[in-house]
């Protein structure tokens, strides 16, 4: 089984505070650290679980950006995947989901493969719109919210998370995409050993013109949504913020709670 | 100028997100529920008033929500009837069928106002508790059935069953007072602390989704849209950062105290109080602090 993961090198912002920059349109990526984005752990952890469970197939880790997004398709080699691809170009700035499906599709679809997995969504932008797009091009069916796959042959079964705690069980058609949810498995750790037989891997860099696309259709000219303003939300409670535990003892006191 | 809606429904029950985006609509345009699946009839009902007109297609093959066959359905609607607008729940089964134009981002810290490209018919899917749902004034509503231009079966993607959630030893619905866990807990074997605080209370232990993907707790004890809606009398959020997904299923909680290092968590958004520090080092200080006031 040949699986295609496509992953994305996202700013953490858990514990930083966000700013927006003078164009009012993005946030101030400077000093904030980046790292994998935590729904493509799953879906490279995945890919890697069905491999070690088949012993055979191969897996490719596909993202887009630029020279730094390197370090998450490294992550991705020393956690176990065969092959990694980086697609860029400085067209590609400002492309919506729209537009990133289009280039993902460009990139793989002379590849051979049964699975291609998305994170359900990002931590940075979170449209999770980029799988969905990216099986309508590879005119495949999709899965999104997936929490469980078994393998049979031509057939897979797939869990769905709806809400409340309910799931579904879907069979699909090879190949499909699946857009994988977390939780799914327990991402393993790199290892040493893993780190040095990744710097051995290939890590292949494709360009626009390799991808027999024009710069009109990708970036602002080829994407259907733009960013017009981007604002911190506003609370919907005024918080009351206590300097101490003795202070939030008071207050469940005065309300009776203890 | 009309907008589609949507009508999302499971397992007999219309969801609540589907008043949602009709109530906000009705503000704006003249609304038609758009209702498709087998045994619909039900539904007629109670969407009358919600909407100006009902558009029902019937069809077996609409039996389970399937995104291949909804979306065939839909998109025959729009191209037909030329709606300016659709909207989609940003649920389960919106995220499936609409690769949507959700605007969560940056894990709740960041807001999104974007505009799209000119077209003929737009899509947007509207996150759920996002609009409050009225009641009609009447009960009018035109129902209009339409032919099901599904002709054979789509291959491809199939329903097979639901798998209900398993049942679990605590039911964190029914307690008066939460304490709840996230990320920032950082290890499993820091949950005892956490406990002496809950114990003290007279508290159930509930948490955000992490914990329980990490397996510390069970499934049961999850609070947010993929887990359980809760409305205590108090809702302890610790180490939580409070993403929409969560705070959906804790934000009518009575009272709201969250204590989290990160001083610009969403967390604090849906709090009525707060402590900006570590959770470690606070927990054990209120915990004795309780106890020393029940001796009193």
């Amino acid at each position: 089984m040949d699986i295609i993961v496509c992953v994305k090198h996202v700013p953490d912002v858990a514990g930083a505070e966000i700013l927006i920059d003078e164009s009012g349109k993005k946030i101030k990526k400077g000093d904030l650290p980046f790292e994998i984005n935590e729904w493509d752990e799953y879906a490279i952890e995945e890919a890697i679980l069905i491999k070690e469970r088949l012993g055979t197939g191969s897996v490719t880790a596909i993202t887009i950006g630029d020279e730094e997004t390197e370090a998450t398709l490294r992550r991705c080699l020393a956690k176990g995947a065969d092959k990694a691809i980086r697609v860029h170009d400085d067209a590609f700035e400002d492309s919506d989901a729209y537009a990133i499906a289009k280039i993902l599709y460009n990139a793989i679809k002379d590849l051979p493969f049964d699975l291609v997995f998305t994170g359900l969504q990002t931590n940075d932008e979170g449209y999770g719109q980029v799988g969905g797009i990216l099986s309508e091009f590879l005119e495949i069916p999709h899965a999104s919210l997936v929490k469980k796959i078994e393998i049979t042959d031509k057939l897979i079964e797939v869990n769905r998370e709806l809400e409340g705690g309910l799931e579904e069980v879907l069979e699909l058609q090879l190949p499909a995409l699946l857009t994988i949810q977390t939780g799914i498995n327990e991402p393993r750790y790199v290892s040493i050993m893993g780190i040095r037989k990744a710097k051995k891997k290939e890590l292949q860099v494709i360009s626009l013109n390799e991808l027999e696309l024009t710069p009109e259709e990708v970036g602002i000219s080829g994407s259907w949504l733009q960013i017009e303003e981007l604002s911190i939300p506003k609370p919907t409670k005024q918080v009351v913020i206590l300097d101490d535990a003795t202070k939030i003892a008071e207050v469940l006191r005065a309300r009776g709670l203890i | 100028m009309s907008i589609f809606v949507l009508v999302e429904h499971r397992q007999g029950e219309i969801r609540d997100i589907t008043f949602e985006m009709l109530s906000k609509c009705k503000e704006i345009s003249k609304t038609t529920a758009v209702l498709l699946g087998n045994d619909v009839e039900q539904f007629v009902d109670p969407l009358k008033g919600y909407a100006d007109t009902i558009m029902v297609v019937k069809d077996e093959k609409l039996e389970y929500f399937n995104s291949r066959t909804y979306q065939m359905v839909l998109s025959h609607l729009i191209n037909e009837n030329k709606p300016l607008l659709t909207l989609i729940g940003h649920t389960s089964y919106g995220i499936d069928l609409a690769p949507g134009l959700a605007r969560q981002m940056y894990g709740g810290k960041v807001d999104a106002k974007a505009t799209l490209k000119k077209s003929d018919s737009y899509l947007i899917t509207i996150r759920p508790a996002s609009f409050e749902s009225t009641e009609p004034e009447s009960k009018d509503s035109e129902v209009i059935n339409i032919e099901s231009p599904l002709k054979e079966e789509l291959i491809g993607k199939r329903f097979i069953k639901y798998v209900e959630p398993e049942i679990s030893d605590v039911d964190i619905t029914a307690s008066d007072i939460l304490v709840s866990i996230g990320r920032g807990i950082k290890e499993d074997k820091n949950i005892p602390v956490i406990e002496e605080l809950a114990t003290v209370l007279g508290a159930t232990i509930s948490c955000s989704r992490p914990i329980v993907d990490k397996g510390w707790l069970d499934k049961g004890r999850q609070v947010g849209t993929s887990g359980k809606t809760v409305k205590p009398k108090l809702y302890l959020a610790l180490g939580i950062s409070g993403a929409f997904q969560h705070a959906a299923g804790m934000k009518d909680s009575e009272l709201v105290i969250a204590i989290n290092k990160d001083a610009n968590a969403p967390i604090f958004n849906v709090s009525d109080f707060g402590i900006v520090d570590d959770l470690f080092k606070v927990v054990p200080e209120l915990t004795q602090k309780i106890n020393e006031m029940k001796g009193t």
